[in-house]
This record gives structure tokens, C-alpha cells and sequence, in this order.
């Protein structure tokens, strides 16, 4: 090892989490596929090629450091979501379409 | 433009050459199949193997049909002895630095990497140029296998590099790989019959005249990598010309033991 790298980061004795996002030949948009463990960006993109892509499954990859993802909180689910659960006049279904209105 | 006049097939010795270097290394890398260092490298290795082991069946198929006499994919991979494989030493030799006390012992990911990508720079070269074969089989075969092989040349520069730069233990380990292994790479400089037999019909290409580039591969991935480059001299190996190490015979005996038991089993 050259003099210069006693300075850098020790080496990692572990990998972060990544998660992996695929976009099928088909598909729109990249679809959350799973995760895996890599030392960097690039060895996260090389990895995710080989575990998630290796029959023929997609034609781009995300890679996005799982630390980096905020997400809500189970125990909040009351109160995140169930208010929802009973306001149906929200969806478009609820309202009677008059036949005048033909097709929407 | 007459396409019987610019159309020549390939020496047969020449295609079994490229076929059995993809199908022994194959062999080898299939080893770490449910040993990998993590899943990940596992399965890369998984498709590294069967990327080569693909290879050596488009190869084989072309040899049988230019040898005919009843010749198939299997015959020439299950029931040929090792004085008839003519692949490269280096692609033989076990995941094991040189003094390991059995070819079984532990294996060591270090030589899995330097291994595959001293070879994977030799073949990007090989089969981009093989893509202007005058034999359209073997251009065609070219032509896939070249991204295969540009995903494993980047797959194993990429741990090279992290090997060599990365702790004390990393680095040492790959300088001994590539202390071992450089030294067979001479065996791709020294022509053969077959090669200069398919280098003058155009079919196939002399592998010394892709040296230079090869050493711009290596030495930038090595400097990258801040490993020093053994000199690389001493006793050239004969693996293309049949004459093998001791660790072929092991290879072979475990791939083909399962054809040779049943042969013309089916599934």
C-alpha cells in the first residue's frame, strides 16, 4: 500500500444496504426489485446486474443507499392512514356520472 | 462481391482451441458455485461460468459440423483425453496460490480475479477482432461473446483494482496471484499452427499481434490497482499445444466422469 492511503477510511468491515430499483423492457418506471449489500455505488450497480437482472429482467438499474431513504413509521398507521379508510366520497366511483355525460 | 471468394471456415484445431479455453475456465469458475465470498460475487460467478460455457458450446457445435464423422458438442467436450484439449495452461490451474498444499484446498478469490482478468483482456481484444472473421460462423459467435466478456473484464478489473488498493491483506493476496499467473500469459504470445494457419486465411488472428494493447489493459488496471507487474519470464507453458499441467487430468475427470458413465443419457 502507497504512503498516501494511511490517511484514507479504514476499510469498510461492513457493506451498507442498497436498495435496488429495475425498469423492465416494458415498464415505465423502476420498480423496487430488492436489496443487497455493496461497498459503493458502482459495486452496487455491477451486483444489482448480476443478482436482479440475470434473466433478462430489465434494461436500466437504481441503486439508492437504503440510510438514505426517510421512511414513515409503522406505529403512525392510525394516523397516517386509516383516516382515509372511510372518506370514499374520494374516489370518483362515489358519484352517480349523469347519462348526459356520456363517457369520462 | 463474391462471398464464396471472401468465406473460409476456420482451422478446426483453431475453433477447439477457443472452445476449450471457454470451457475449462468455465469448469473452474463453476467451482465457487454455493462457495462464493457473498451471494452476490456467487452468482456472479454463476453467470460468468455459464457465459463461457455458452461460448463453448457455439464453439463445439461449429467444430463438430467442420469435423464431421458423427462429431457433436458432447463428443468433443465429454470424450476427448487431455493431450487433445488445447486450452491455455492458465485457464487450468486451481483457485490456489502456487504452494497450496492440494489442488482442493482453500480456494483463494484473488486468483479467481487476476485469472479472469488477465483472460477477459486478452479475449475483449481476441474477439473483437475475430467480430471480421472470414469464417461468418465463428464472426457471428464473435460478436455475442464480446459482451459477454466486456462484462467480465469489467467485473474482474473492478475487484482487482479493490483487491490491490484496498487493506494489506487484499493486496498482498493479489500481488501472489498475479505473481503466479503473470507468467503463463506468455503461453498467448507464442503462435501455434492452428493460429497462424487461421491468421493467414483471415479466420482467425495471431494472439502476439494484440500484445500491445493487452499490456495497455493490464498496465492501466495495475497501476490503478497499485500492484507491480511481475516480469513475467521463465518456463512458457504448452497448454494449446496439448501439453498440460497436472491439474487438467483433475478437471476433466470430474466434468466428464457423469458423460462417460452414461453416455448418450438424455434429460
Amino acid at each position: 500500500m502507497s504512503a498516501d492511503q494511511s490517511n484514507t477510511a479504514p476499510a469498510l468491515k461492513e457493506w451498507p444496504l442498497w436498495e435496488v430499483f429495475v425498469r423492465s423492457k416494458q415498464g415505465l418506471e423502476h420498480k423496487h426489485c430488492g436489496s443487497l449489500h455493496a461497498s459503493d455505488a458502482q459495486h452496487a450497480l455491477q451486483m444489482a446486474r448480476d443478482v436482479y437482472t440475470r434473466r433478462q429482467e430489465g434494461v436500466s438499474i437504481w441503486v439508492v443507499p437504503s440510510a438514505t431513504i426517510a421512511a414513515s413509521d409503522p406505529g403512525d398507521k392510525g394516523e397516517f392512514f386509516e383516516p382515509a379508510a372511510d372518506k370514499i366520497y374520494r374516489h370518483p366511483t362515489f358519484y352517480d356520472i349523469p347519462d348526459e355525460v356520456g363517457h369520462m | 462481391m463474391d462471398l464464396q471468394a471472401t468465406t473460409t471456415s476456420a482451422p478446426i484445431e483453431y475453433v477447439l482451441h477457443l472452445a476449450d479455453n471457454a470451457l475449462i475456465l468455465g469448469q473452474r469458475n463453476a467451482e465457487w458455485c454455493g462457495h462464493g465470498p457473498i451471494l452476490e460475487e456467487d452468482l456472479a460467478l454463476a453467470n460468468n461460468s455459464l457465459d463461457l460455457i455458452g461460448q463453448a458450446r457455439l464453439l463445439y457445435q461449429h467444430a463438430a459440423q467442420l469435423l464431421g464423422r458423427g462429431a457433436t458438442e458432447d463428443s468433443l467436450a465429454y470424450f476427448r483425453d487431455v493431450p487433445e484439449f488445447r486450452n491455455y495452461t492458465l485457464l487450468e490451474l486451481p483457485h490456489s496460490p502456487p504452494l497450496a498444499a492440494t489442488a482442493a484446498g482453500d480456494r483463494d478469490y484473488a486468483t479467481t480475479i487476476v485469472r479472469n482478468f488477465l483472460y477477459s483482456a486478452l479475449m475483449a481484444l481476441l474477439w473483437e477482432r475475430l467480430q471480421d472473421s472470414t469464417d461468418p460462423q465463428l464472426a457471428a459467435i464473435a460478436a455475442k461473446s464480446l459482451k459477454e466478456v466486456r462484462y467480465h473484464l469489467r467485473h474482474s478489473r473492478d475487484w482487482l483494482v479493490r483487491f490491490g488498493d484496498g487493506t494489506d491483506e487484499s493486496h498482498a493476496r493479489a500481488q501472489a496471484a498475479l505473481d503466479h499467473l503473470m507468467p503463463y500469459t506468455q503461453e498467448f504470445w507464442t503462435d501455434s499452427a492452428p493460429e497462424t494457419a487461421a491468421s493467414s486465411s483471415g479466420a482467425g488472428v495471431n494472439a502476439h499481434e494484440l500484445h500491445a494493447d493487452w499490456n495497455t489493459l493490464v498496465d492501466s488496471a495495475l497501476t490503478e490497482a497499485t500492484l507491480k507487474r511481475p516480469s513475467g519470464q521463465g518456463y512458457i507453458s504448452q497448454g494449446k499445444h496439448g501439453v498440460h499441467s497436472e491439474h487438467l487430468g483433475f478437471v476433466l475427470a470430474e466434468m466428464q466422469s457423469l458423460a462417460r458413465a452414461h453416455p448418450e443419457a438424455a434429460w
